[in-house]
């Protein structure tokens, strides 16, 4: 299954490294893991871990005993929200760009950029959500892709994501 | 205050009775500022001998074990002796010198990146890049070193550090907040523990090295006498329960008694103190104690459930949590089950054949008489080392230092150097093979100059005996590279026959012990046995004492790699 896990570790030097060297020393399958600095201090990871139950506890328990790892917390079953960002340039020269500006609208992407040859869009979102965008982009030949794999906060209130 | 010099005080602030080392460019700055303190230093001849030896202090002692050693190579002669330490949770500090900061990663000379290299070998490193954050690092490093599981941590300090000048004081307490182990057990699972023991039939107590680290050897005594179970425990375990006692199954596993692994696979309650389930203990590990409920009490959480299924987990320091746990218990006696384990116990006790050449396991006894079971007893990795572990009958908490987890050859003799250290007045014997104790032969000159009376027993089978015993019984005893004494004119096709053999065995220990200034003994009768072993005890100073053996000889029982524990090779005897 599926988990995304929240990271609170201290800001320090090798931090990654650590985490990076745990899954791939115990064997921990990582799909996507984000990192970005909370203050001076403390800097904010998201990870997104595949395994059974077994492996996840394992996962949890060895992030946690990682001594610049100050809170681990799986949110998947919690109320969460989690957002990607992809940057994706696409193959288009001027006559469809009424074609692709039309997804971008239904998808609520952005243009960031525009040329003779391509445009790059924008758009921030669920996995499925970016997942679905990439493939209405691919039969207009899609050139590049960035993606920030996911990050997630857990919601106060009751909605669901 | 220089950095150099407030790494001599950081030392004292945390009692540090003895550093091993190895001077180089990169920590010149500190070896000055120790030649005007008073730490006694013990100047290895290989890093490696510098690192097992502070690792055996640290588990003769309880203390944290420190060795110092200079950047690049004097790092990297380091790293097994931390990953030995890692393996077996003992609490180090290794400090390495590192070259000045403006020259990290130009590949400087002497430069590695030891911190990346020991990440996965440390329960946690640092780097100094700050001289203001050198007092606050190195009482971290003893801090974490010691405390919950603990473990080796290094420190590497950049050249230019140790010479700035650092204002902020070596701080007398230190406050992590990313890491604060749990101490104390929680309340409800010991009440759950308490009801499934009660409710048991057939307990066993099983425990481990987390027993000697947390000094609880006396609550797990009280444990089995209150519930009255029997005790088996791990390799790392050995000397936690005294192993003539009548509840004493001894050693479990892969080269443990037939009894105790017996007892386990019929066990309906395995009490796991301080173990990690390793798979020299489990065999096959949806085998293992196929009856049995367990209750896991360890102080690293990720240590339950890694490898087995635990019925009720605790998580906490093992002496806090058995003090909890123990009053909880209501008294009881199990007669029946205690009368199946000796019955057990009697019919498939160890055992060795009496072939008139000297049996290993013979001199094991031997010393085990001689010293009165009171010694600190070391060993390398192999047949010495199970041989020991079965037939000494330990006694004592932290009487047996042996590598368990990583299996370093090479660990026994540096590591009864620190034990001697940390024991002046305990007789220190460290039991070898003529493969491991040539791993680390140049610490002799260590013991000698140091005056460190330890006794080595090298029980020489001209073999790497236990790759041959694989050899002999998984691979049709076809040997390959693990003849010590083959040299070019051995047959390509030789039969391991030992009338064709060379007659000199290289080197001559005893010639060897002479070279370096120590006493050398050689036994190859049974009759000689009492009175050598006698007379190298009484010697003083170091002593080794070759003792040849039958490289048939091999160590049994033995549980096959992926069978079931209580599916057990008796081997001849």
């Amino acid at each position: 299954m599926r988990h995304i896990i929240n990271l609170e570790v201290e800001n320090s030097a090798g931090v990654l490294a650590r985490i990076a060297g745990l899954f791939s020393a115990r064997g921990f399958n990582i799909e996507s893991l984000s990192v970005g600095k909370m203050d001076s201090d403390t800097a904010h990871m998201t990870l997104v871990v595949r395994g059974d139950d077994w492996i996840i506890e394992q996962v949890n328990k060895q992030l946690n005993k990682l001594v610049d790892v100050i809170h681990v917390s799986d949110v998947t079953e919690t109320h969460y929200v989690g957002r990607e960002l992809v940057l994706v340039k696409v193959y288009c020269p001027p006559s469809k760009r009424p074609d692709i500006s039309q997804l971008v609208n239904i998808f609520r992407a952005k243009v960031v950029d525009i040329s003779n040859r391509s445009m790059t869009l924008e758009l921030t979102g669920s996995e499925p959500k970016i997942n679905a965008f990439l493939d209405t982009l691919q039969p207009f030949g899609v050139q590049a892709i960035a993606r920030t794999g996911a990050i997630a906060m857990v919601r106060d209130s009751n909605g669901k994501n | 205050m220089k950095g150099a010099q407030l790494i001599i005080e950081a030392l004292k602030a945390e009692g540090v009775k003895a550093l091993f080392g190895y001077p180089g460019g990169t920590v010149i700055d500190i070896f000055d500022r120790l030649k005007e303190s008073d730490i006694p230093f013990y100047l290895t001849r290989h890093e490696q001998g510098a690192v097992h030896a502070a690792d055996g202090f640290a588990r003769a002692s309880g203390k944290v074990g420190v060795c110092l050693a200079t950047s690049g190579p004097g790092a990297t002669n380091v790293v097994t002796g931390i990953a030995t330490a890692h393996m077996d949770s003992i609490p180090l500090v290794v400090l390495t010198g590192q070259v000045a900061t403006h020259l990290i990663g130009n590949d400087a000379f002497q430069e590695v990146d030891i911190c990346g290299i020991t990440r996965s070998i440390t329960k946690h490193n640092f780097m100094v890049k700050d001289p203001e954050d050198l007092p606050r690092t190195l009482k971290a490093a003893f801090y974490i070193a010691r405390s919950g599981r603990p473990g080796p941590v290094l420190v590497d300090i950049p050249k230019d550090i140790q010479q700035a000048e650092v204002m902020a004081p070596y701080p007398e307490q230190i406050e992590l907040r990313s890491y604060r182990p749990t101490l104390k057990g929680n309340i409800q699972q010991l009440k759950k523990a308490a009801r499934l023991i009660e409710k048991s039939r057939k307990p066993v107590i099983f425990a481990g090295g987390g027993v000697v680290s947390s000094n609880a050897q006396e609550e797990i005594r009280q444990l089995s006498s209150i519930i009255d179970a029997p005790v088996t425990t791990s390799l790392m375990g050995l000397g936690v329960f005294p192993e003539q006692h009548s509840h004493a199954l001894k050693m479990l596993g892969m080269h443990g008694t037939e009894y105790a692994n017996y007892a386990v696979q019929e066990a309906d309650l395995l009490i796991a103190v301080g173990v990690r389930f390793d798979d020299r203990v489990t065999g096959k590990v949806d085998k293992f104690a196929p009856a049995a409920q367990i209750i896991h009490i360890d102080v690293d959480p990720t240590s339950i459930r890694k490898n087995v299924q635990v019925t009720i987990p605790v998580v906490g320091d093992i002496k806090t949590v058995l003090r909890d746990l123990n009053p909880l218990l209501k008294p009881r006696k199990n007669p029946e089950w205690l009368q199946q384990t000796q019955n057990w116990k009697q019919q498939h006790p160890l055992r060795y054949s009496q072939s008139g050449k000297v049996q290993p396991q013979y001199i094991i006894e031997r010393l085990a008489d001689l010293t009165r079971h009171d010694a600190i007893i070391c060993t390398e990795v192999g047949q010495n080392q199970m041989w020991t572990a079965q037939f000494f009958n330990f006694r004592h908490s932290r009487s047996f230092l042996t590598s368990g987890g990583l299996g370093t050859m090479g660990y026994g003799f540096p590591a009864a150097i620190g034990a001697q250290v940390a024991c002046p007045d305990k007789l220190v014997i460290d039991i070898a093979g003529d493969g491991s104790i040539q791993m680390n032969i140049q610490e002799l000159a260590t013991a000698v100059l140091h005056n460190l009376p330890i006794k080595v027993i090298i029980l020489n089978n001209h073999s790497l005996g236990m790759v041959r015993q694989w050899q002999s019984i998984f691979y049709d005893r076809r040997f390959s590279q693990i003849c010590l004494n083959r040299r070019t004119t051995c047959p390509p096709d030789c039969d391991q026959n030992p009338d064709h053999c060379p007659p000199a065995y290289v080197p001559n220990f005893v010639k060897l012990a002479e070279a370096y200034g120590a006493s050398g003994f050689f036994i190859d009768h049974n009759d000689q046995v009492n009175d050598v072993l006698e007379t190298a005890i009484a010697t003083p100073g170091p002593v080794l004492v070759e003792v040849a053996i039958d490289k048939e000889e091999n160590v049994y029982p033995m549980v096959p790699t992926g069978a079931p524990i209580h599916q057990m090779l008796r081997g001849m005897a």
